[in-house]
């Protein structure tokens, strides 16, 4: 088991490797800092002096992966390559284009965004639960028909109308929970009811859908049958066996996004004003802050592959006939 | 004189693999079968139908030509030098630009104004609209009657069409469409009574009225939302084909070579799909920004720019979206090549790529068809999402996203200004609850498993 997550871990590392390449290649290969600075400083008659200053301001004064003006092993050290993506791996994201230090904002804003991203994960899990049995428990009626159908309807209707929706007949109308904003410690509560609503409304469409086809592959299987022929009742097989081993999937398909709940919903919180990561990220995408972005990318991979890992593990531990080796 | 867009080319390209697809399939068994039970089923044959009048539209959308009668006389804007087919036969709505918000149905604007009265004294009042309406002497007591007249008569033309469709139907297959054992033909022929009903009570309506009112500059909200078909059948089915190739070549390679080939190929797509999607896309159009802004001379119009930006949000889109498809196309390779006949033709000598193409595509393609028709309708959505955050296409293009996006802000107004966001919201809802439906019944026929 040790032995497994340490090689699982030793495969972390190359395909760290390959997103930070890639981001490399994305943000300083195919335009160089001097496009940026244009970009940033606005127009097109820039000087190269003010150029200059403000490549030299963010570090992005030096050659891209080779500095021929150094000795020894400064020569591949004092380079862009070196300097903005090796030190990812040691998390020593550096300050943003504007001059904060982003870990310190990324460990601040992290709260507002779990605030809203656990209730959601909870709450929405649990729903789609109960709505996908109650499909299955009435199989082949009318009931699972109009499920189903109102299960797509969700589906199709945009993530943002449920949000403009909510807003408007929640906040504006009923005036039930403030419209957005945000607030410290316990007062969170009265902002937070609002988003998590929505976001569970807006993911029951696809969840419920998910969790039946879960639920039907279990209830299809020979012990369900057999259960059945011993007499027990639809209610005792769906609740003693059906949900229990379909907790299976379920259980390892929520630990994959656990770790991505730190990334924060960026539509969500920029509608509703949350100061999470979610905003962070979308704020720095409008205002093209590209050190943030590129912080943003490296940690949401990082996070993702240890979803995985924890998904591996996750089997061992809630499935007997796994074994890792 | 005829001029295409890069995405132009790539719509008509789509269309032809379409229509060659279907061509294909219908002379093999094995994908005949299935097709045979997506025509035969209610939902199937009616979301299909509707995706058709939608598909029919972006083609009509993407027929593009020069306008230099309508550039001189100042009538298009700046960005828009070409006009569609679409476009040409939108001219009565295209045209009449208010001078800003007005009500669905309107003929006063949305706010008072000073407006001189027929003594030459100025009131606090609603103007009236400079096209809507305009027609009638007293509004206020002849509106009503005037809209259901136009409706009616609407109704009655597309009624006489659609009769004249059923006798065609009649006479080419010498029995009526509403018989027994035709029931896929019978969905689509009261589809298209629907669909018709809608349109010839639009079009009579449409050169008197704003139906869906008029936006802040005054154009005409249902032109936007109709303009904004093409942008999404475009991003959901481009993406598609940059996606493919590399989704399927890259799948059989890794399934059937395995070793070293499979294990660079995982690598690959590991490191793709640990980016989160979002932030990649975000990531390239912000390059794609700075590229643009920084050589301006390869993007000589506005029109230009957005195209490209357009055909840029595909290319991103599938490289973000191959990876799903390939896990799963790996995987059944390994299956396959496990299987009898692929280990005789190995034993006879058949070459590698013609085992691949002869012996391991075939057997994967419904997969990929599921695949196709499932990632369309969450890519038409993830347009909106983007554009909201403005990594979306270019805010000059017509797009349900743009339409939201600005809506935002409108909804804040007193009274509140709710037709785009209603307009984007049917029409979007609409081509979605197709696609997704169309979906469901594809991988109800082509999944092996849901036969049993």
């Amino acid at each position: 088991m040790i032995n497994y997550i340490l090689r699982r871990l030793l495969y972390v590392l190359p395909v760290l490797v390959g997103v930070n390449i890639l981001t490399f290649v994305l943000f300083f290969v195919v335009n160089t800092p001097d496009d940026m600075a244009r970009m940033q400083l606005g127009d097109k008659h820039v000087s190269q002096a003010a150029v200059d200053n403000w490549k030299a301001q963010r570090g992005y004064d030096l050659p891209l992966l080779w500095n021929e003006e150094e000795e020894g092993f400064a020569k591949a050290s004092k380079t862009i390559f070196f300097e903005k993506s090796v030190g990812l791996f040691v998390f020593d994201l550096g300050t943003s284009d504007n001059g904060r230090d982003i870990i310190a904002d990324i460990s601040q804003r992290m709260w507002p965004s779990l605030a809203i991203a656990i209730p959601s994960l909870i709450f929405g899990v649990l729903a789609n639960i109960t709505f996908a049995l109650l499909l299955i428990f009435y199989r082949g009626s009318y009931l699972e028909f109009g499920g189903l159908f109102i299960c797509i309807t969700l589906m199709s209707i945009s993530g943002l109308f449920y949000i403009i929706a909510g807003q408007y007949f929640i906040g504006k109308l009923l005036v039930l929970t403030p419209i957005s904003g945000y607030a410290p410690g316990m007062d969170a509560v009265k902002f937070i009811i609002l988003p998590v609503l929505i976001g569970i409304v807006g993911g029951l469409g696809s969840g419920v859908r998910w969790y039946r086809t879960l639920f039907l592959e279990e209830a299809a299987k020979d012990y369900v049958r057999t259960a059945k022929a011993k007499g027990l009742s639809d209610l005792q097989i769906l609740f003693k066996h059906v949900l229990k081993n379909a907790l299976i999937p379920i259980l390892t398909g929520i630990v994959v996004i656990l770790p991505l709940l730190f990334m924060g919903s960026l539509i969500t919180e920029s509608f509703f004003g949350i100061p999470g990561l979610g905003s962070y990220t979308i704020d720095a995408i409008s205002s093209q802050d590209f050190a943030i972005v590129r912080s943003m990318v490296f940690l949401g991979s990082f996070l993702y592959i240890i979803g995985l890992l924890l998904t591996d593990i996750s089997y061992t531990l809630v499935d007997p006939r796994v074994r890792l080796d | 004189m005829l001029t295409l867009l890069w995405t132009d080319i790539a719509v008509f390209a789509l269309v032809i693999a379409g229509m060659y697809g279907a061509w294909a399939s219908s002379k093999k068994e094995h994908l005949r079968r299935p097709w045979g039970q997506v025509f035969e089923s209610t939902v199937g044959v009616v979301s299909l139908t509707v995706l058709l009048v939608f598909i029919l539209v972006g083609v009509l959308d993407s027929v593009r030509i020069q306008h230099h009668d309508a550039l001189a006389s100042g009538e298009v804007s700046e960005h828009a030098k070409t006009l569609s087919l679409l476009d040409i036969v939108l001219t009565p709505i295209r045209t009449r630009v208010e001078k800003t918000y007005s009500m669905p149905f309107a003929h006063t604007a949305y706010a008072k104004e000073m407006v001189a009265d027929s003594n030459g004294q100025s009131q606090w009042h609603y103007p009236r609209l400079v096209f809507a309406g305009s027609h009638l002497a007293y509004p206020a007591v002849e509106k009503t009657s005037d809209i259901g007249h136009k409706i009616l008569m609407g109704v009655a033309v597309a009624v006489l069409v659609w009769l004249l469709l059923i006798l065609c139907i009649t006479g080419i297959r010498g029995q009526h469409p509403f018989k027994q054992d035709a029931n896929g033909l019978k969905a689509c022929v009261w589809t298209l009574l629907a669909v018709f009903l809608l349109l010839g009570a639009a079009a009579n309506l449409a050169p008197y009225y704003h139906i869906l009112g008029t936006d802040k500059v005054g154009e005409d909200v249902l032109y936007q939302a109709i303009k904004s078909i093409r942008t999404g059948l475009v991003i959901g089915a481009l993406t598609t084909i940059v996606m493919l190739p590399i989704a399927i070549s890259l799948g059989l390679m890794a399934g059937f070579f395995r070793g070293w080939v499979d294990d660079v190929i995982q690598y690959l797509y590991t490191t793709l799909s640990s980016i989160p999607g979002v932030l990649l896309i975000a990531a390239a159009i912000l390059m794609a920004q700075v590229y643009m802004a920084n050589n301006p001379e390869l993007f000589t119009t506005l029109e230009d720019r957005a195209d490209m930006r357009l055909l840029l949000l595909c290319m991103i889109l599938g490289v973000t979206s191959w990876t799903g498809l390939c896990r799963l196309l790996r995987a059944e390779t390994l299956k396959i090549r496990e299987m009898d006949y692929v280990i005789a033709a190995q034993a006879l000598g058949v070459k590698q790529l013609q085992i691949l193409k002869r012996h391991v595509l075939p057997n994967v393609m419904h997969l990929v068809m599921i695949t196709v028709v499932l990632d369309f309708s969450g890519l038409v959505l993830a347009e909106a999402v983007l554009s909201y955050i403005n990594i979306g296409v270019d805010p000059s293009t017509y797009s349900w996203g743009n339409m939201i996006n600005t809506s935002r802000l409108e909804m804040a107004r007193e009274p509140i200004v709710w037709w785009s966001l209603a307009a984007s919201f049917v029409f979007m809802f609409t081509l979605v609850l197709a696609a997704n439906l169309f979906a469901d019944v594809v991988r109800d026929a082509f999944d092996p498993r849901a036969n049993n």
